[in-house]
C-alpha cells in the first residue's frame, strides 16, 4: 500500500514539475505556450551537452539549464510572444512553429548536420546522462524499497513549488505578476511594467521546464521528440488545477498522480491512463474553469 | 583551363535539381542524362521520430551499395540509387513506395523499419510485382512473394533463448512484459509456447503504450509478482526509462534478470550501460561478434558515416548484407527483373559480417544463426551461447508451423493450415 502512494506520489511530482512553468505562463499571461515541452527538452539537451563538453555534473547541470532556457524563454517572448498578447489561438500557432523549430534546430545540430559536421550530444539519436550513483538504486525505508531518484524528484518539485510560491505571494514582482493575472489594463493603469513583467514571468515559466528537463534526463530517454507528450500531461494539470492557481496545479498533479499510480497498481498502464483522461473530462465538465479558479476582474 | 558550354549546363541542371529535393539525398539524385540499367530505390525515414534508426539502415544500405559500385558494380554496371523519405509515417511510405516503383519505374527497393512502414508499402509492391527487401527482425504471420525479409522472425529470436533461460539459468517463472502492439504481443504468443514445452511458466503478460516511459507501477508489479526472470519485448524509447527504473527499485538483473528480444546496442548506450549490465538480449548479429570480418565492418561503417563511435546493430547488419543477396540474384539471373530477382534469390548464401546467412527457398525469410549475449560495463553485449549453424526461419510458429510443416512455400501461405489452427 506505502508502495502504491509513493507511486502516485511520484508520478504526481513529475507532473507538476512540468506543469510549474505552464502553470505560470498560461495563468499569469494567457498564453498557451506549445513550446513548454521543448523547453523540457532543451534543458534535457543542456545537460547532455555540459556533461560531454564541459565536464559538468547532473547537479550542476540544473542551475546551468534554467540559465539556458530561461534565456530562450526570454527570447521566445521579446521575438514572438510579445506580439500577440491577446491573442490566444495566434500565440498557440507560433508557439507551435517556435516548438517544431527548436526541435529540428536539435535534430539537424542547427544546420550543421547539412554540412557533415556533427556535434556530439546533437543530432536525431537518443542520448545519454550520467546520474550520479548516489541518485540511483533504492534504499530502505519503513521495510520497503524506496527509489532514491524518484524520491529526489520529489524533493526538487517540492523545493520549486516553495520558491515559486515565495516569488508569488512574498516578492513585491510577485504582486505585480499576480495583479496583471487579475487584469492586465488595471495594473498597467497603477504603474506595472506590464511588459518586463510578462517578460520575466515569460522567462521564470521556462527556466521552470529547464529545470525538469534535467530531471527527465535522468530517468527518460533523451531525444529530440521528448517534449511533445510531457506538454499534453503539463496542460492536464493546469487546466483541472484551476488557471493561474498555485494551490489548484499542486493539487490536480497530487490527484491526477495518485489517480494514475493506484489504477496502474491494481490493473495495468493502459487502463490508469483512460481512467485519468476520463477524470479530467469529468472535471472539466463539472467545473470547466477547474477546481481552484478565481473569479478575473 | 577552358570551360564548355555543355558542362556549365549540366552544373546548372545538376544545380537545379539539388534544390527540388532535401539536401541528404543530394549525392543521388538521379539526372535526366545517364540513366544506369541497374537502378534501386531506397526507402527509409530520414526524418521524423524513427529516423534516429533508419537513418543507420539507411546509411548501411548506401555503404553496401558503395562498395559494389567501388568493385565493378552489378554486371559492369554502376548501381544507381533513388532515395526517399519515409518521414516515420506510413501514409508516407505508401505514397514514397508507389513514387518509386510507378514514376521511376524502379524493379527492387531496398527499406522499411517498422511493421507499420511494412505493411503500408505491401499493397503497391504486390500490385505492381516489385520486390522490397525488408531489414528489420518482426513478429512473422506474413507470407508475401514481393518481400525478402532478412531481418530476424519470433522462432529465430527466441527457440534457443528460452530453452536457454529455463536450463542454463534455471529460471522457471516469467513475468513477460511488451509494448502494446502487434509485434510484442506475437512474440509473448511464441514464448508461451516455448515455455509450456520447457517445462516453465508465465505469471503475467503485461503490456504498456508505446513509447510509455512511466515505469514506476510496472516495475513494481514485477518486483512483487514472485517471478525469477523478465522476458521483455519492449521497444523503443521506452526501453531506456524502464532499464533504468528497474535499478532504481533495488533490483538486481543478478537475481532476476531482464530478458529481452529488442534492446539493442543503441538502447544501452542512451541508458547507461550500467543499467542493462547483467542482462541479456536475443539477436542474431551483435556489434560485439569476434570474428576479423565483422570488426572490419564495424569500421568501415564507422569510416562511411564519418563517426568514430557509431554503434552496428541487427537490423543495420541485415540492412548490409540484403544488398549483396539482391547483387548475387541480379548476377545469376543476369538481369533486375523482380520475377527474375526472386527466383535466383532462393538459397542465395552470403558470408555476412555477422556469419553466413542464406535466404529460404520456400518463405524468402533468411536463414540466421540466433545469439544470446549478456550486457557488459562497455555496453557491448558478451556472446553467451550461438547455435552452431543458422536456422531456418518459420514466419508462422505461433500457429504451429514447424520445420517439417511449412506454412508459407513458394506457392504461397498454405491458409487450409492456418485455419486449422484456429
Amino acid at each position: 500500500m506505502l508502495e502504491i502512494i509513493f507511486i502516485g506520489l511520484s508520478v504526481g511530482s513529475i507532473l507538476l514539475l512540468v506543469a510549474l512553468g505552464l502553470a505560470i505562463t498560461y495563468g499569469a499571461m494567457g498564453v498557451i505556450n506549445m513550446a513548454h515541452g521543448e523547453m523540457v527538452m532543451l534543458g534535457a539537451y543542456t545537460t547532455v551537452m555540459a556533461g560531454i563538453w564541459l565536464h559538468l555534473g547532473f547537479l550542476a547541470s540544473i542551475p546551468l539549464a534554467f540559465v539556458v532556457t530561461a534565456l530562450v524563454g526570454l527570447a521566445i517572448e521579446r521575438v514572438v510572444v510579445r506580439r500577440l498578447y491577446g491573442r490566444l489561438l495566434d500565440t498557440l500557432l507560433a508557439t507551435w512553429g517556435i516548438a517544431i523549430l527548436l526541435q529540428q534546430a536539435v535534430r539537424l545540430e542547427f544546420g550543421l548536420s547539412f554540412f557533415g559536421k556533427h556535434i556530439r550530444g546533437l543530432g536525431p539519436g537518443l542520448q545519454n546522462v550520467t546520474v550520479p550513483p548516489a541518485l540511483t538504486g533504492a534504499i530502505m525505508v519503513g521495510g520497503e524499497d524506496v527509489n532514491v531518484y524518484r524520491l529526489f524528484i520529489i524533493g526538487v518539485t517540492a523545493a520549486l513549488t516553495a520558491l515559486t510560491w515565495f516569488i508569488m505571494y512574498r516578492t513585491d514582482i510577485g504582486i505585480q505578476v499576480r495583479a496583471i493575472m487579475r487584469n492586465p489594463r488595471m495594473a498597467a493603469a497603477c504603474g506595472v511594467n506590464v511588459q518586463r513583467i510578462n517578460a520575466l514571468t515569460f522567462a521564470y515559466g521556462s527556466g521552470l521546464a529547464g529545470i525538469a528537463g534535467v530531471m527527465m534526463s535522468g530517468f527518460k530517454t533523451v531525444f529530440p521528440d521528448m517534449g511533445t507528450s510531457m506538454v499534453v500531461d503539463g496542460f492536464l494539470v493546469v487546466v483541472v488545477g484551476g488557471v493561474g492557481s498555485l494551490l489548484g496545479a499542486v493539487f490536480s498533479a497530487g490527484l491526477l498522480g495518485q489517480v494514475d499510480g493506484s489504477v496502474a497498481s491494481l490493473t495495468n498502464d493502459v487502463l490508469a491512463r483512460a481512467v485519468v483522461f476520463g477524470l479530467v473530462i469529468l472535471i472539466i465538465v463539472i467545473r470547466p474553469t477547474g477546481l481552484f479558479s478565481f473569479k478575473g476582474r | 583551363m577552358s570551360i564548355k558550354r555543355r558542362d556549365v549546363l549540366r552544373g546548372a541542371s545538376l544545380t537545379a535539381a539539388g534544390l527540388l529535393v532535401p539536401p541528404l539525398a543530394a549525392p543521388f539524385i538521379r539526372t535526366a542524362r545517364a540513366a544506369s540499367p541497374v537502378r534501386v530505390g531506397v526507402l527509409f525515414s530520414l526524418t521524423g521520430g524513427l529516423s534516429i534508426i533508419e537513418k543507420s539502415l539507411s546509411d548501411a544500405t548506401l555503404m553496401a551499395i558503395s562498395e559494389i559500385n567501388a568493385a565493378g558494380g552489378v554486371m559492369g554496371e554502376k548501381v544507381e540509387v533513388v532515395q526517399e523519405d519515409g518521414a516515420s509515417d506510413p501514409k508516407t511510405y505508401n505514397e514514397k513506395a508507389s513514387k518509386l516503383i510507378v514514376e521511376d519505374d524502379i524493379p527492387t527497393v531496398f527499406g522499411g523499419y517498422t511493421s507499420a512502414s511494412r505493411k503500408a508499402v505491401l499493397p503497391v509492391f504486390e500490385k505492381r510485382d516489385r520486390m522490397f527487401f525488408y531489414p528489420t527482425y518482426y513478429e512473422g504471420y506474413e507470407c508475401s512473394k514481393n518481400v525478402v525479409y532478412t531481418g530476424a522472425v519470433p522462432n529465430q529470436q527466441l527457440s534457443n533463448f528460452i530453452p536457454w533461460i529455463v536450463k542454463t539459468l534455471g529460471k522457471k517463472k516469467f513475468f513477460i512484459v511488451g509494448s502494446n502492439y502487434i509485434y510484442p504481443r506475437e512474440m509473448s504468443k511464441v514464448c508461451k509456447i516455448l515455455m509450456k514445452q520447457n517445462g516453465a511458466e508465465w505469471v503475467a503478460d503485461e503490456y504498456l503504450e508505446l513509447g510509455h516511459s512511466e515505469w514506476g507501477s510496472m516495475v513494481n508489479k514485477i518486483k512483487n509478482s514472485g517471478c525469477d526472470a523478465v522476458l521483455s519485448n519492449v521497444v523503443g524509447d521506452s526501453v531506456v526509462a524502464f532499464y533504468r527504473e528497474y535499478k532504481n527499485q533495488g533490483i538486481s538483473h543478478e537475481k532476476l534478470p531482464i530478458c529481452a528480444t529488442v534492446t539493442s546496442e543503441i538502447e544501452i548506450a542512451a541508458m547507461g550501460p550500467e543499467y542493462a549490465v547483467g542482462s541479456y538480449t536475443s539477436f542474431p548479429y551483435f556489434m560485439a561478434i569476434d570474428t576479423p570480418r565483422n570488426k572490419a565492418f564495424v569500421q568501415r561503417y564507422r569510416a562511411f558515416v564519418k563517426d568514430p563511435k557509431a554503434v552496428t546493430h541487427h537490423a543495420l547488419e541485415s540492412a548490409y548484407f540484403q544488398v549483396f543477396l539482391w547483387k548475387q540474384a541480379v548476377e545469376k539471373a543476369k538481369s533486375v527483373k523482380p520475377d527474375a530477382v526472386r527466383e535466383a534469390v532462393r538459397g542465395q548464401t552470403y558470408a555476412a559480417p555477422g556469419g553466413d546467412v542464406k535466404v529460404d527457398v520456400d518463405n524468402l525469410h533468411t536463414w540466421l544463426t540466433p545469439r544470446i549475449a549478456q550486457w557488459q560495463a562497455d555496453g557491448q553485449g558478451k556472446i553467451v551461447n550461438a547455435y552452431p549453424h543458422p536456422i531456418k526461419p518459420l514466419p508462422y510458429v505461433a500457429y504451429g508451423e514447424t520445420d517439417t510443416n511449412l506454412y508459407c512455400t513458394s506457392k504461397g501461405l498454405d491458409v487450409a493450415k492456418l485455419r486449422a489452427r484456429h
